[in-house]
């Protein structure tokens, strides 16, 4: 089959591999019809993450069409389904609590090392995202196989466009989270920092959930523009001192919530080494947490901060006297997906939640290289890539 | 035994979790009972908790020709008699090592201790306790291992096998009883058939 693999930083080609195969009784073999390229894959595309090895598939946004299933998969031949980012095996105690992303068994016991020097419990898998999180191969390939079929992917109707419903993989259930981890309540108002896919769907989700403002933080005026169509407020940090700007917009009170969806995106994840050097603990200030920073000095006392964007190490000088003194509440974590998808893809049936304004680009998966190359560099105007497998090469102007 | 605190009396933790490992090891022997030739002097000890009931876990592990099935290093095991296996076992360089094992004692649906017989090319004991996990989690299941391994160069070669990091072997082998236990499978992120007998994850 097809696939897109990681050669290295900013090395990625669409290379000739072999077949994916059912190796367990609960997997099953997608034929993928869309896959989309995500924030996360940049920090893999700029080399940030460790325990990449050339030639892994990348991808962990995907959808497609059941091909093949295992003796104990639940899945039928045909089926059209979206697949959760987060490889959860639904029986073990953490699954049992809808925590899916903590999930015990997701993660090939060999794997499970590096996550517990770094983290001191091993987290689920997830696929495409290096060997750290399993060595599952991705989605952005022809082909799939799909562990845990039976508790993990959503079947979704016929005559639904794939782009209606791929994002239920991942970003739209990360910043439904995110909003619902900000706690909000009647009256409130939410900042969200950082206008990509994640922080666009939590200030649509915060709306939802009855924020009576939202106020967005970029510097991409196209992506504020799309926040401002869901109804928020703007702040292009690049013009504006955001702390000075979000306190008077809040009467001096500062926001009831913050959602930072900015995270290591901007700011690199810079663990060189790391495999040696997890067991001398020696990677400290490898995260430069500026967003969450900002956001724990601007939230109101005894506000909420709610933290989807993805940190992977320590950081330094965080505001822990600001974020105690104020009584402040934290909420984060890789989005249980399995957990919200049910209930997001009704919302999309029944209109309440919009997810195709965010594409930009749809390319064929030969022109998956291109669209990193777009999206890493003109973030502006490429919000979103969906690539699909089966269609020629084209050629495009990056 | 150069310990002059008692691991067993400094607190309630596990013996296995001391700081002083020979002292440990000495009192974990103790109520084991070291393998027939040569004092064991290498201790691991692993603790998961498993969502499944006490009784099925024990009966699983009380077959022990199942312990391959996620027991990495261990070839197979056959059945001699209803205390009796014979083990083989990867060694480095497509070699195998064998002992005969032996119940040494048991209670049903609570513990199974096992010491390798006279002859055995690695001298060892293990013991596996299962007991009830709070609030409803399933068994909380505790491997205790204890192994001398030999001298000489074919000893050198199983000591390094077997000590480099045998509490990560150990870890694994119950992360894999887990996963078997929990999931009915054990996880692997290789793409295909060819991958996973690599070893590629
Ligand atoms: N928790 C999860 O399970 C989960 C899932 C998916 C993505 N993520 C993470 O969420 C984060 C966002 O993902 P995305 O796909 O939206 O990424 P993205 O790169 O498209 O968006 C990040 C946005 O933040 C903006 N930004 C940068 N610095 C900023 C600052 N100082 N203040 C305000 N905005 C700033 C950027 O301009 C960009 O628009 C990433 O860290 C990603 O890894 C987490
Ligand atoms: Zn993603
Ligand atoms: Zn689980």
């Amino acid at each position: 089959m097809r696939a897109l693999a990681w050669h290295g930083k900013h090395d990625v080609r669409v290379d000739t591999v072999d077949d994916p195969e059912i190796l367990n009784p609960r997997d099953a073999i997608i034929k993928i019809t869309s896959t989309a390229i995500c924030g996360s894959d940049l920090h893999l595309y700029d080399g940030y993450i460790p325990t990449m090895q050339s030639g892994d598939i990348l991808g962990h946004e995907f959808m497609g069409e059941v091909v093949e299933i295992g003796s104990k998969s639940t899945l039928k031949k045909g089926q059209r389904v979206v697949v959760p980012f987060t490889i959860s095996c639904g029986s073990c105690y953490h699954c049992g609590k809808h925590q899916y992303s903590a999930c015990d068994n997701g993660l090939p016991a060999d794997n499970q090392d590096i996550a517990m020097s770094l983290y001191g419990q091993p987290m689920s898998g997830l696929f495409g995202y290096s060997h750290m999180t399993g060595g599952y191969s991705g989605g952005q390939a022809e082909y799939v196989r799909v562990p845990f079929s039976d508790v993990g992917p959503i079947v979704v109707p016929d005559g639904v466009p794939d782009e209606k419903v791929l994002f239920l993989s991942d970003i739209l259930p990360t910043g439904w989270m995110a909003a619902e981890n900000a706690q909000i309540e009647p009256g409130d108002t939410v900042a969200v920092w950082g206008c990509g896919p994640v922080g666009l769907f939590a200030v649509q989700s915060a709306f939802l959930m009855g924020a009576e403002r939202v106020i967005a933080i970029d510097h991409f005026p196209r992506r504020l523009e799309l926040a401002k169509k869901f109804g928020a407020e703007t702040i292009n940090f690049e013009e504006t001192s955001t702390y000075e700007a979000l306190m008077e917009m809040t009467g001096g009170i500062g926001p009831d919530a913050c959602i930072d969806s900015v995270g290591l995106e901007a700011h690199g994840f810079f663990i060189d080494n790391v495999i040696d050097q997890i067991k001398a603990s020696t990677f400290l200030g490898t995260d430069r947490p500026h967003s969450i920073r900002q956001a724990i000095l601007a939230c109101r006392k005894g506000g909420r901060v709610s933290m989807p964007a993805v940190y992977g190490g320590f950081v330094d000088k965080f505001p822990l006297g600001a974020f105690m003194q104020k009584g402040l509440t934290l909420k984060t974590g890789q989005t249980h997906v399995q957990h919200y998808m049910p209930g997001l893809l009704n919302a999309i049936m029944e209109e309440k939640i919009d997810t195709t304004f965010l594409i930009s680009h749809t390319l064929p998966l030969e022109n998956a290289p291109d669209g990193y190359r777009m999206f890493h560099d003109k973030q502006n105007e490429v919000t979103k890539v969906v690539l699909k497998p089966g269609l020629e090469r084209v050629e495009i102007d990056v | 035994m150069a310990d002059t605190i008692d691991p067993a009396r400094a607190d309630d933790a596990p013996l296995t979790t001391s700081k002083h490992r020979s002292a440990a090891a000495d009192a974990i022997a103790g109520k084991l009972g070291t393998p027939e030739d040569g004092d064991a002097d290498t201790l691991i000890g692993r603790t998961v908790t498993i969502k499944r009931p006490r009784a099925e876990l024990y009966a699983y592990w009380r077959d022990f020709t199942n312990l391959p099935t996620f027991m990495d290093n261990v070839e197979r095991i056959e059945r001699l008699d209803d205390r009796r296996t014979h083990w083989t076992v990867k060694a480095p360089g497509e070699r195998t090592v064998e002992w005969t094992a032996v119940v040494t004692d048991e209670r049903e649906g609570e513990y199974i201790a096992w010491a390798s017989e006279e002859g055995a090319d690695v001298p060892n004991s293990g013991r596996i306790e299962f007991r009830d996990a709070q609030g409803g989690r399933g068994t909380i299941v505790s491997a205790t291992i204890l192994y001398d391994p030999p001298a000489g160069v074919i000893g050198k070669i199983i000591a390094k096998m077997f000590q480099r990091e045998p509490a990560i072997q150990a870890r694994r082998d119950l992360r894999r009883f887990k996963q078997l236990m929990e999931t009915g499978e054990v996880a692997t992120g290789a793409r295909n058939q060819r991958l996973l007998d690599e070893g590629k994850n």
